[in-house]
């Protein structure tokens, strides 16, 4: 059960493709998982597509459909191969995400961040956008995340397991933004480890004494 | 005089005639006939089953020059916004099949295209599901059911209820929609408090929404 999800502003920017690259992959994301924001994209998406339609043309070269039919019958481009790997959860990889991935989940690049004791896993994932860092995380099960807050936003979608903050609980499919003006204290769920996807568009603010040796997201 | 006339004729298209209202719903728009979402449809089909070039040819003359001012009105120059045009009609014929007329009219088919078509041209290692254009291949089953009379008359309602929305509406969503720009950019150009932008992008998609049969909301 889905509980926590975009802003109807940032569905909206994301379905008229206004977000960077980032925040329309955690979008994307939460969109794949979750039925309701389907429907209301679907619903944006509609709105944009009657635009289209209504749109001033400009008019192309006298040679651009003879040369687009001519291209009609080259090969098509590579296609992507889509990771059959599944989530811990056994559920299905988001497809958003497949062609991020790589070699699947396994074959990323994980490392601790944090130090020994970190419960804290890392793999950023491949972006083409510059300034933003956009990470899967794994969170080790019952750890207490350091207390931090944002310069920017942070967008985090939870792919398996779940955490609580700040009393809410948050599993499979929950969306969460957050800037500046949140502190948050995340709890992971002792049932099971849980993987978030992570987009950062700036560095984290610490607010506890702790969280510089902690901090799990120093080195964006 | 000859040429006084001829600018007479003219009548506003695109976003001016949305602006002016009515345009397309009085079916107008001299140059360019309105087409109903079941002659887009039947077009994309014609592709899907037999490869129809005639078919794809007219799609690319109604569609071609709509991307084309698509791309230039985000800011991409002619030449690029003709390959934006290009790429985007070549993954229509290429994903024909996948087109499901029950989930989307073929305008919104194109416009999701075109979208994530323009950022991966830009940033060229893609946009989220740019290339779930080619990771998703289902395969549309051939037309089925009333769902798709639903759709096919919501796509054209749509496009009628567009015709009437207030302009300060059609600014606003206009703005989001086709010059790539978020909320709080929208708000700072208009020299709207954020506020006012997010209200008048729901009153427009409340409205909007009205017009769609219920089972499509």
């Amino acid at each position: 059960m889905i509980n926590h999800h975009p802003a109807d502003e940032l569905l909206f920017d994301y379905a008229a493709g206004a977000l960077g690259e980032g925040p329309a992959l955690a979008i994307a994301g939460h969109v794949a998982m979750c039925e309701a924001c389907q429907e209301h994209v679907a619903m944006l998406e509609a709105v944009g597509g009657a635009l289209l339609e209504g749109i001033r043309g400009e008019p192309v070269s006298e040679g651009l459909l003879a040369a687009t039919l001519a291209m009609l019958d080259a090969p098509e481009p590579a296609q992507v191969e889509a990771s059959s790997e599944r989530l811990p959860s056994g559920d299905p990889i988001p497809e958003p995400l497949l062609p991020y991935l790589g070699r699947g989940l396994a074959n990323l690049a994980w490392r601790k961040v944090g130090g020994i004791i970190a419960a804290v896993e890392e793999a950023r994932l491949p972006v083409a956008a510059k300034g933003i860092k956009v990470a899967l995380m794994r969170l080790k099960a019952g750890s207490l995340m350091p207390m931090h807050t944002h310069r920017g936003n942070e967008y985090t979608l939870v792919l398996a397991g779940g955490f609580s903050d700040s009393g809410k609980e948050f599993g499979p499919g929950d969306f969460v933004a957050s800037d500046s003006t949140h502190t948050h204290q995340p709890v992971v769920d002792d049932d099971g480890d849980c993987l978030c996807l992570v987009v950062l568009d700036a560095p984290l603010r610490l607010s506890g004494a702790m969280g510089r040796i902690f901090n799990p997201f120093l080195r964006i | 005089m000859m040429l006084h006339a001829v600018r007479v004729r003219e009548v506003p298209s695109g976003f001016e005639a949305l602006v002016a209202g009515h345009v397309l719903a009085k079916g107008r728009l001299s140059q360019d006939p309105y087409v109903t979402n079941e002659e887009l449809c039947g077009l994309v089909e014609a592709i899907a089953a037999r490869q129809d070039r005639e078919a794809f040819a007219r799609l690319f003359k109604h569609f071609a020059p709509r991307l084309k001012g698509f791309g230039m009105r985000r800011g991409t120059d002619a030449a690029s916004s003709e390959e934006l045009a290009q790429e985007t009609m070549l993954t229509v014929w290429r994903k024909a099949r996948s087109f499901d007329p029950r989930r989307a009219t073929v305008s919104t088919w194109i416009f999701t295209i075109v979208r994530n078509k323009r950022i991966d041209l830009f940033r060229r290692q893609g946009h989220p599901d740019a290339d779930l254009d080619e990771v998703a291949e289902t395969v549309y089953e051939g037309p089925a059911a009333d769902e798709e009379l639903d759709k096919v008359q919501s796509g054209n309602a749509l496009r009628k209820a567009l015709t009437v929305l207030p302009k300060d509406q059609i600014t606003v969503l206009h703005k989001a929609f086709f010059e790539d720009k978020s909320h709080s950019v929208i708000a700072e150009e208009l020299g709207l408090p954020l506020g006012t932008v997010k209200s008048r992008i729901r009153l427009a998609l409340t409205r909007l929404r009205g017009a769609l049969p219920e089972d499509c909301q």
